[in-house]
């Protein structure tokens, strides 16, 4: 959503880029072949999220890791502390929702193929597929996030540096 | 042969989820369901904390609606502290949450849900989005996207930044208001009325013509209706005061319940689990569940209210009333009225924060109450963007927190959208569904707008992992379309 703070600048990118793939910004319900770039944003949880990375990947000429969930598992990744090396941490945290805070129809959610799975551990991006630039912060700002767009517009690498561009949080 | 269909994912919502159509062996319609595929366990890893931090730690559960969380636990930080917070703290939280109510609906409006409108069911859905706005009206898209400045803008004066500001804090907030942010609040706030008015009558003339059967089969059904209200009654997004409480209507506008207490949640509101989602199901427990079904959010804030208690507000509300074809003292209970309602909320927030900046009270240094920890279990309440939220807090004498429950204002309309799916699903699917046929997408298009009119923000239960692919094109000063960059 701090992508949508880039406000009226989004008038500029539009005449520069097209956005094939967004759960916010486009109805389009299959990630393409063929795509300049990537901001992929969150830690990876699930195995919906694993495969969409993994794909995402495939298709994508440069990934983006997009914010401190993804670059570091951050505030997901708190779940992988409830347990020792973050084992079983998913059932923990399960059992306490849907168990012990539930007053009807107690039940951890199963469905195969409709509910994914969480995996036992939250993950970074990294740590799944390799990822060409990471753009850290909670969310990035708006001036970060262009501070990182507007010189692969031009073709060139962004070169991030110092605190008002690395910071996270 | 049984069948299912499934619309995965469900966008231009906050988060992650689908819909599954299931058809019989004649390929009628058995129902239609909303799954909420994504669970983090924030009740669970919030454990060990200091009650200090949730509001740091909650408000990354979103990016649209931190401020909600923040709020609530801030407030729930204030019963921990056991104190009452300055009258310039608590008007300082108010501004914050009516410039957090105004981005988030405007982003509602324009960004997620306008294309449906204004670009049109039938639309390309590649086209059928924000940047598709901005290319056929760049007016009315750069005035929504200025009117979601306007709300980010104020939080950013306050808190500091626009998204995650750990501005307001147990016993008050950080900083006070400058007066330069004031002034700019104050220079602002004629284009935002402007913006307002205009969508206000665009959708009124929309409604007037292409949406009224929408109007008429989106999720239109009984239920029961939950916000706050202040002490007269009147509509209320922060603190009902002494006198004032949670309100309960029934359909036929009876007060089934007033003046409610957070502190008394769990006695009134209970929550089920379905195996096929993650998201919960709140219900009304004197009516057991499903039966127990309710609504929150803009509808419901204005349903349970008596009026808004400002005057453009109030005639818009008046004709919100009008329109919805109920008799007098009756809920409007078609969920599809929730964009109208938001753009009446919009009002009522614009109103309410030129109050707020022309009270010199805002402006007193006091902000903040301190103390120690006094109490070990709380409550805290806010009227988020998309309705009512429970943060409950139960900490040991470090003030380590023991145990959390968390109840989302978009967990609590998860009836009413399972039953605006399947609505939907019945008015537009063909009866029955050849075997071999697809359904055409404008027809699943319509289903997922169903779920839109909720505004659901499903990282608040989630978090969602959002892409914003984009495809680079670097072309030459005549055109041309360059060669694809090469990485690093």
């Amino acid at each position: 959503m701090s992508f949508l703070d880039l406000d009226e600048f989004l008038f500029d990118l539009a005449e520069q880029v097209e956005i094939v793939f967004s759960p916010v910004a486009s109805d389009i319900k299959t990630y393409p072949e063929g795509v300049d770039l990537c901001l992929v944003e969150g830690a990876v949880a699930n195995a919906d999220n694993l495969e969409l990375a993994l794909q995402v990947r495939r298709r994508t000429a440069v990934v983006v890791s997009f914010g401190d969930c993804a670059v570091t598992a951050n505030v997901p990744g708190l779940r992988n502390l409830i347990t020792p090396g973050g084992r079983d941490s998913a059932m923990a945290a399960l059992q306490r929702s849907y168990l012990e805070l539930a007053d009807s129809q107690a039940q951890i959610p199963v469905a195969p193929g409709v509910v994914p799975e969480l995996l036992p551990r939250v993950l970074p991006l990294h740590e799944v597929i390799p990822v060409d630039v990471y753009l850290p912060g909670c969310p990035p700002s708006a001036a970060r996030i262009r501070a990182c767009l507007e010189p692969m517009l031009r073709g060139e690498r962004p070169r991030l540096e110092g605190p008002e561009m690395l910071r996270f949080g | 042969m049984s069948r299912t269909i499934t619309i995965d994912p469900v966008t231009r919502i906050e988060g992650h989820a689908r819909i599954t159509l299931q058809l019989d062996a004649d390929g009628r319609l058995e129902g239609a369901r909303f799954h909420v595929v994504e669970y983090r366990g924030f009740e669970r890893f919030c454990e060990g904390h200091p009650f200090t931090e949730m509001a740091g730690i909650t408000a990354r559960i979103c990016g649209i609606c931190p401020v909600s969380h923040l709020l609530a636990a801030a407030k729930t930080g204030d019963k921990l502290l056991a104190v009452t917070i300055p009258p310039a703290a608590e008007k300082l939280r108010r501004l914050l949450n009516l410039a957090q109510l105004t981005q988030s609906h405007a982003l509602s409006f324009f960004h997620l849900s306008s294309p449906d409108f204004l670009l049109g069911w039938e639309c390309d859905p590649a086209k059928r989005n924000v940047f598709g706005l901005m290319a056929a009206d760049p007016e009315l898209a750069r005035s929504g996207i200025r009117l979601r400045q306007f709300g980010q803008q104020i939080l950013e004066l306050l808190g500091g930044r626009k998204i995650h500001a750990a501005w307001a804090v147990p016993g008050g907030v950080r900083s006070p208001l400058s007066p330069e942010a004031r002034e700019w609040i104050l220079g602002r706030l004629p284009e935002a009325k402007a913006t307002v008015t205009t969508a206000l009558e665009l959708y009124k003339q929309l409604l007037d013509g292409p949406l009224q059967r929408e109007q008429r089969t989106f999720g239109d059904f009984e239920s029961l209706f939950l916000g706050l209200v202040n002490g007269e009654g009147q509509w209320e997004h922060i603190e009902g005061g002494p006198q004032g409480g949670l309100r309960i209507r029934a359909s036929d506008g009876s007060i089934v319940a007033d003046r409610l207490s957070e502190d008394d949640y769990a006695s009134f509101l209970g929550e089920a689990v379905e195996p096929w989602s993650y998201l919960k199901f709140p219900y009304y427990k004197p009516l057991g569940y499903p039966q127990g079904i309710y609504r929150v959010g803009p509808l419901a804030r204005l349903n349970v209210c008596d009026r808004v208690g400002t005057p453009w507000a109030d005639a818009e509300l008046e004709e919100l009333r009008q329109r919805s074809g109920v008799g007098p003292g009756r809920m409007i209970t078609s969920s599809f009225a929730y964009h109208h309602a938001r753009l009446v909320e919009i009002v009522a927030c614009l109103e309410a924060i030129e109050r707020l900046v022309c009270d010199e009270e805002l402006m007193h240094g006091r902000i903040r109450a301190r103390a120690s920890l006094n109490r070990n279990e709380a409550v805290g309440v806010s009227e988020a963007p998309r309705g009512t939220l429970f943060h409950h807090y139960r900490v040991d004498d470090h003030g380590l927190i023991t145990r959390v429950n968390l109840i989302i204002a978009t967990g609590q309309n998860n009836l009413a959208m399972n039953s605006t799916v399947t609505q939907i699903a019945r008015e537009f699917i063909p009866d029955p569904v050849p075997a071999d046929a697809e359904i055409p997408e404008p027809l699943l298009n319509r289903i997922e707008a169903g779920i839109r009119c909720f505004d659901p923000c499903l990282s608040c239960s989630t978090h969602a992992a959002g892409q914003m692919p984009l495809r680079l094109e670097l072309r030459a000063a005549d055109g041309r379309l360059l060669a694809e960059r090469s990485r690093g």
